[in-house]
């Protein structure tokens, strides 16, 4: 019987056959970095490709003009009482570029591993700096514009999922458009090739507001990976433009 | 003892088929309704010049500003704007299903339902070859796809030429586009690369997301027919001269939008640009 038995198993894992070994394998040697598990590779140089919603993303877009985003009463009010002289106060100046807002801005990101279970993304447009923990230890009290971000590997679909939080209240779109510091951001990141050999990073972004969003607000965006840095031209935060 | 052996034997069994199943159904899962979310890029056909956000090429940009709106008075241009890969840009939720092969039960096509004047996209699975380049060209195009992992890849050929914008930026029938699906929880965000080597001077590049909605959305939709609407067949083409044309500083006036912007000059998708707006 215990013979049989062992046919059984033999043959179950003969159909299986590639596909469970190396889980199997896997999941006796899990990777013991984020960095050792990363199903992709998201290091590197990556310029924006403004192909949609150019007119917000580009150029300021006058105050009022909030089509697409999903305000509640409360959000609409306050993206109607904007008031740019405001913004241009150098406490204010990088409401735009906050993490719920940040992939949308047009610019460069720098992606590298800061230690093995952290990655780093920053930006030239607004010079920030957004921290990706993979195992979060401890949450900072102070707000910030790019608040605190929990990273995991999404291993079935290849992507990374971003959970980012504590954030201090900015802006969805340049002209007033806000979020609160209430705001969840979700985000994806995946991977695609492009023709020519190229690589793109497609960034989704879930944004969750109670305060001022009457449901979730989601986008996408784009980024062609760059040979190198050459481009990467850092520009301080300005509501200006 | 008998008894305690078989159900240790069943256990590793079942063990090891739950272990294994999740490697071998790699696919996602695609099917159902996907509400259209409304969140972007809502401003791209308001304006008759706005060709914002498109890399157009001389001819492309030439043909688009030749284009009067008159034109979908002709019966034989009245379904030109709607192209297959108008459900990437237009205000509509997709609707997939499946359709299986009935013995093996494996997928032979994905389809992505028709919605007012688009016409439905079958995505073919099972490894049927494109058409010759001599075979029919339609408005939905030929579709092959297959799955990369978790994402599912297609790719269009055979399309008529039509508008990559309603506003009148062309598509030839040249143009190809690879589609990605990638699915994350209750979104799922669609990246369509539009290859067009007469119209384009790169690729054009869109994503777009949609929600997994618990209202079903309909498979069909009311198809373009045409009509007569004033204008018989053989009379002259409403167009206007590419370099009169009334509409091409619109975007300027309402927007400040540098022209070159408005025109789909490629460099104006680029960080770049923004500086050289603020100088």
């Amino acid at each position: 019987m215990t013979r049989r038995c062992a046919s059984i198993i033999i043959v179950v894992v003969l159909v299986t056959g590639g596909a469970l070994a190396p889980r199997l394998i896997r999941a006796q040697t899990p990777p013991a970095t984020a960095r050792a598990a990363a199903p992709i590779d998201l290091t590197g140089y990556w310029v924006a490709f403004v192909t949609e919603d150019w007119r917000f993303r580009m150029i300021l877009p006058p105050r009022g003009d909030y089509r697409g985003v999903p305000l509640n009463a409360r959000g609409r009010q306050a993206a109607d009482a904007w008031d740019p002289m405001a913004d241009a106060m150098p406490a204010n100046q990088c409401r735009p570029y906050g993490a719920a807002a940040i992939m949308r801005v047009p610019g460069r990101l720098r992606i590298t591993w800061q230690d093995d279970n952290t990655l780093r993304i920053e930006t030239d447009a607004g010079t920030q700096t957004r921290i990706l923990r993979f195992n979060p230890t401890t949450t900072v009290a102070t707000r910030t514009w790019q608040g605190d971000s929990t990273a995991r590997w999404d291993q079935p679909n290849r992507a990374l999922a971003v959970t980012t939080r504590n954030l201090l209240p900015g802006y969805l779109r340049r002209n007033g458009v806000p979020y609160s510091e209430n705001a969840k951001v979700t985000e994806y990141f995946d991977l695609a090739p492009t023709p020519g050999n190229g690589e793109l990073l497609i960034v989704t972004t879930v944004v969750d507001d109670p305060t001022y969003l009457a449901r979730r607000f989601i986008v996408s965006s784009h980024f062609k990976k760059e040979r190198d840095g050459s481009k990467w031209s850092p520009i301080p935060c300005s509501a200006r433009w | 003892m008998l008894r305690a052996l078989v159900t240790t034997c069943l256990a590793v069994v079942l063990a090891l088929l739950f272990a294994a199943s999740d490697s071998l159904r790699a696919e996602a899962e695609l099917t159902g309704s996907w509400a259209a979310l409304g969140s972007e890029d809502l401003a791209g056909d308001t304006l008759p010049v706005d060709y914002t956000g498109l890399p157009l090429n001389d001819e492309g940009r030439t043909r688009a500003l030749s284009y009067s709106e008159s034109q979908l008075g002709m019966i034989e241009r009245q379904c030109q704007g709607w192209p297959a890969f108008y459900f990437v840009q237009g205000p509509f939720g997709l609707k997939i299903w499946s359709d299986a092969e009935p013995v093996k039960g494996t997928v032979t096509s994905y389809t992505i339902g028709a919605w007012e004047d688009r016409a439905p996209m079958v995505i073919w699975m099972d490894g049927r070859p494109h058409p010759s380049k001599f075979a029919e060209h339609t408005r939905a195009g030929f579709t092959t796809g297959k799955w990369e992992g978790n994402t599912l890849v297609a790719y269009t050929t055979h399309m008529q030429a039509g508008f990559i914008r309603k506003t009148g930026p062309p598509s030839s029938d040249e143009a190809t586009m690879t589609t990605r699906f990638y699915r994350h929880d209750d979104v799922l965000t669609v990246l369509a690369v539009i290859e067009d080597p007469i119209y384009l001077a790169e690729p054009q590049i869109l994503t777009r997301s949609f929600q997994l909605s618990a209202t079903e959305l309909s498979p069909t939709g009311p198809p373009c027919l045409t009509t007569f609407e004033g204008r018989v067949p053989g009379e002259s083409t409403p167009h206007y001269d590419p370099d009169k044309n009334p509409f091409v500083d619109e975007m300027t006036k309402k927007y400040g939008v540098p022209r070159e912007a408005a025109l789909g000059y490629p460099e104006t998708l680029y960080p770049e640009y923004r500086v050289k707006m603020r100088r």
